[in-house]
C-alpha cells in the first residue's frame, strides 16, 4: 500500500476537486474545538456524482487506507442520499479526519455498486441499507437481511418517509396495550377499580 | 455404523443461539463442524432490533438524549454523548469547559467498569470462577462512584445537550480520589492473576487470531483492533471533550501484537490503568464554571428546533468507536439519525477468529471481542443425523473440561 504523507483537510479536498472536477458537487470542512485548549477536530464532507462513488472511495484508499464506519442515509423526498462515513489518518496524534462521501439516488433507480471488494467490512452496512431503505446493492456477496426478522413484510423500508415506510397500522403503542388476554392469570389478582365485587376465592385484603 | 449411502458425513451443522437470557443483544450462530474443528461460521444478528432510530426520528433531541441512555445497559454514556455532540455541532452550541471534563471523567469510569465486567465474563468462560468473583467485586467500586456522581448505576441520565446535568462537588472529589487509589493498588495484582496464570495463557495465547490486515479490512475497532496491532483510538486520533488537552495514547500490546485472545485481555487490563490516569488528570485540571450551556430546557429545545444541518458525533466507547450521524432540517425531530454502535463494526471479525478453532473455544473467542452479548445459550448438535440439544451449561462445561485437560 503506497502511503501518502499526512495531509491537511484542505489538501484532501484539493486532491478530490483536481481529480473529479464538476463531479465533486459539494465539499466543505466542519471544525470544532472542545476542552480548555479547543484543539480542532475536522470533518470533511464530500458529495459526488453517483457514478463516482467507487472512484471516490478508491481515491481515499489511495491516500491512506481509511477506517470505514457506516453508511448513513437520508430520505429527501424524490431521492435518497447515502453517506459513506470514513475516517483517515488514524494513528496520528490528533491527526484523524472524518471523511464523508455522499451520493444521491433518484427513487426511480435505487441501485449502487458494492464496495465490499474494496472494504470487506462494509458488508453489514450495505445489507442494512438494502432492508432499511430499499436500496439494491449490485454485486453484494451476501444479500440476506441483517437486522429485520424473516417475517417482516417485503416492500416496507423502515427509514423511508414515503408510502413504503412503516404504515400507521404497524405501529403498536405499547402504552395503550392492556395485559394480553392469552396469558395465565397473575399470581396476585389485580386490584379491581371498584371494591363492589368480591370473589369467593378468599382473596380479600 | 452402516455402510452405504445414508451415512452422514462431515461437516456437521451446529446452530448456537439466538437467545441468551442473561445478556443483551442475542445473536444466532451456525457453525459447520468437522469433528471438533469449526470449518465455517455464519451468524444472524438483529434478534432484538428495537427500531430506536425510527422512534428517534419522531421525537425531539432532548427526549432522544434519554432514549440513547437506553440503547446499551453497559455503555450508558457513550451513546448520549455521541448524540449530544452531534446536535451541539449542528446547533453551534458551545459546551462549558467544566462539562467537557465531567463528561470525560464519567466516560472513563464507564470504561473501567465495562472492562472489569468483561474480565469477569472472560474468566467465567474459561472456568476460572474465583477470578470472575474477584473481577466483579472490584468492579463495584467504579459502579458506586458512578452512582454517587450521577445518581444511577445504569442509565446515568447525566448528559444533556449543552453540558451535563450534575456537577462534581468538592465533597465528591475525595471519593473519586479514593476510588482511583483503590484501582491503582489493585492493577498489578489483577495483571498478575490474569497474565501469569499458565492455564489462561494456554487457553488464550494463539487462539481467536485476527491479523492486522484482517482487522483493517473488516473495519475492526477498539481494544479488538488494538490487540491486533492497529494503532487507533478516537481519544488519541480525534480530539473531543477534554481529550484534546490530555496525553492519551492508543494501548497496543507491549512487545508486539499477536492478535489473539490473550492480547485482548492485556489491552483491556492496561486500559483500566490508563483510564485511572486520565481521570486523575481531569480532576487535577478541572476548570471552574458552568456545567450547562443553558439551564432552561425550553430554550435548548427552541435552539435545536431552529437548527439545520448535519453532523457526526463520535467517541471512543469501551468497545471501540461509537458514532451517531444526525441531520436536522428545522423541525422538532431530526430528519435522520443513524447509530453506529461499536459492536456493529466488530462482529464481522468473529468469522476469521472462529474458523479452525474447537467447539470448546467458542465461548471465550466470542466473548473476546467484548460483544454486547455472549450468546451460547442453547446448542443443537446434529451427530449421525440425530439432533441432541446442548444447553449453555453444557457448552460452559465443555470449555471447563478443556481447561482441566490442559491442567492434567
Amino acid at each position: 500500500m503506497s502511503e501518502t504523507p499526512h495531509l491537511t483537510p484542505q489538501q484532501i479536498i484539493d486532491l478530490y476537486s483536481a481529480e473529479f472536477g464538476i463531479g465533486l458537487k459539494e465539499a466543505r470542512i466542519n471544525e470544532r474545538g472542545e476542552g480548555t485548549q479547543k484543539r480542532m477536530s475536522y470533518d470533511i464532507w464530500l458529495r459526488v456524482d453517483r457514478n463516482l462513488l467507487r472512484p471516490a472511495i478508491q481515491k481515499l484508499i489511495g491516500i491512506r487506507f481509511p477506517h470505514f464506519a457506516v453508511i448513513a442515509g437520508n430520505d429527501l423526498g424524490t431521492e435518497i442520499e447515502l453517506l459513506y462515513i470514513f475516517s483517515v489518518f488514524y494513528g496520528a496524534k490528533f491527526g484523524e479526519y472524518m471523511v464523508t462521501i455522499g451520493i444521491s439516488l433518484p427513487k426511480s433507480d435505487l441501485s449502487i455498486p458494492t464496495i465490499t471488494d474494496l472494504i470487506p467490512g462494509a458488508l453489514f452496512s450495505e445489507r442494512e441499507k438494502q432492508e432499511f431503505f430499499g436500496i439494491t446493492v449490485t454485486g453484494i456477496p451476501d444479500g440476506r437481511r441483517l437486522f429485520l426478522p424473516d417475517d417482516f413484510p417485503q416492500g416496507i423500508y423502515p427509514w423511508r418517509k414515503d408510502e413504503t415506510g412503516i404504515p400507521p397500522e404497524m405501529v403498536k403503542d405499547l402504552w395503550a396495550i392492556d395485559r394480553p388476554a392469552n396469558r395465565p392469570a397473575p399470581p396476585v389478582p389485580e386490584k379491581a377499580p371498584d371494591a363492589g365485587e368480591k370473589t369467593s376465592e378468599g382473596e380479600t385484603s | 455404523m452402516n455402510d452405504g449411502k445414508a451415512k452422514k458425513t462431515v461437516p456437521y451443522t451446529v446452530p448456537i443461539g439466538p437467545v441468551h437470557p442473561a445478556l443483551k443483544e442475542p445473536v444466532m450462530f451456525t457453525f459447520e463442524m468437522e469433528g471438533e474443528v469449526v470449518k465455517t461460521v455464519d451468524f444472524v444478528p438483529g434478534q432484538t432490533h428495537r427500531g430506536i432510530e425510527w422512534m428517534g426520528m419522531r421525537r425531539n433531541p432532548i427526549q432522544i438524549v434519554h432514549l440513547t441512555d437506553r440503547i446499551c445497559g453497559i455503555c450508558g454514556i457513550v451513546h448520549s454523548l455521541s448524540f449530544a455532540r452531534a446536535v451541539e455541532k449542528i446547533a453551534g452550541i458551545q459546551v462549558p469547559e467544566r462539562a467537557d471534563y465531567i463528561r470525560t471523567i464519567l466516560h472513563e469510569l464507564e470504561r473501567i467498569q465495562s472492562h472489569l465486567l468483561w474480565a469477569g465474563v472472560a474468566a467465567h468462560e474459561l472456568g476460572f470462577d474465583s477470578l470472575f468473583y474477584l473481577a466483579w467485586r472490584v468492579r463495584e467500586q467504579s459502579m458506586d462512584l458512578i452512582e454517587n456522581l450521577t445518581g444511577n448505576r445504569v442509565n446515568y441520565a447525566i448528559v444533556q445537550i449543552g453540558g451535563v446535568r450534575r456537577d462534581i462537588s468538592d465533597d465528591q472529589r475525595p471519593l473519586i480520589e479514593e476510588g482511583l487509589a483503590y484501582y491503582r493498588g489493585l492493577l498489578d495484582q489483577m495483571a498478575k492473576v490474569f497474565l501469569e496464570d499458565s492455564t489462561i495463557r494456554m487457553r488464550c495465547r494463539d487462539h481467536g487470531l485476527l491479523s492486522v490486515d484482517q482487522a483493517r479490512l473488516l473495519c475492526t475497532i477498539g481494544p479488538t483492533a488494538r490487540a491486533s496491532g492497529l494503532n487507533m483510538d478516537v481519544r488519541q486520533d480525534y480530539p473531543y471533550c477534554a481529550y484534546g488537552d490530555l496525553d492519551v495514547k492508543a494501548t497496543l500490546p507491549p512487545g508486539g501484537a499477536h492478535g489473539d485472545v490473550y492480547d485482548r485481555i492485556i489491552v483491556r487490563l492496561l486500559e483500566v490503568g490508563q483510564s485511572v490516569d486520565i481521570i486523575q488528570q481531569c480532576l487535577d485540571n478541572l476548570p471552574a464554571g458552568e456545567i450547562l450551556w443553558e439551564q432552561k430546557m425550553a430554550k435548548i429545545l427552541a435552539t435545536c428546533k431552529k437548527a439545520e444541518g448535519e453532523a457526526i458525533g463520535r467517541v471512543e466507547a469501551p468497545r471501540g468507536e461509537c458514532m451517531h450521524y444526525v441531520r436536522m432540517d428545522g423541525n422538532e425531530a431530526p430528519a435522520s439519525w443513524k447509530v453506529k454502535a461499536s459492536s456493529y463494526s466488530n462482529l464481522m471479525s468473529w468469522i476469521p477468529m472462529l474458523e479452525g478453532e474447537q467447539l470448546a473455544d467458542i465461548p471465550i473467542i466470542v466473548a473476546s471481542i467484548d460483544p454486547c452479548l455472549s450468546c451460547t445459550d442453547r446448542v443443537t448438535v446434529i451427530r449421525e443425523g440425530k439432533p441432541g440439544t446442548l444447553t449453555k451449561d453444557d457448552l460452559t462445561r465443555l470449555s471447563r473440561e478443556k481447561t482441566r485437560r490442559l491442567l492434567a
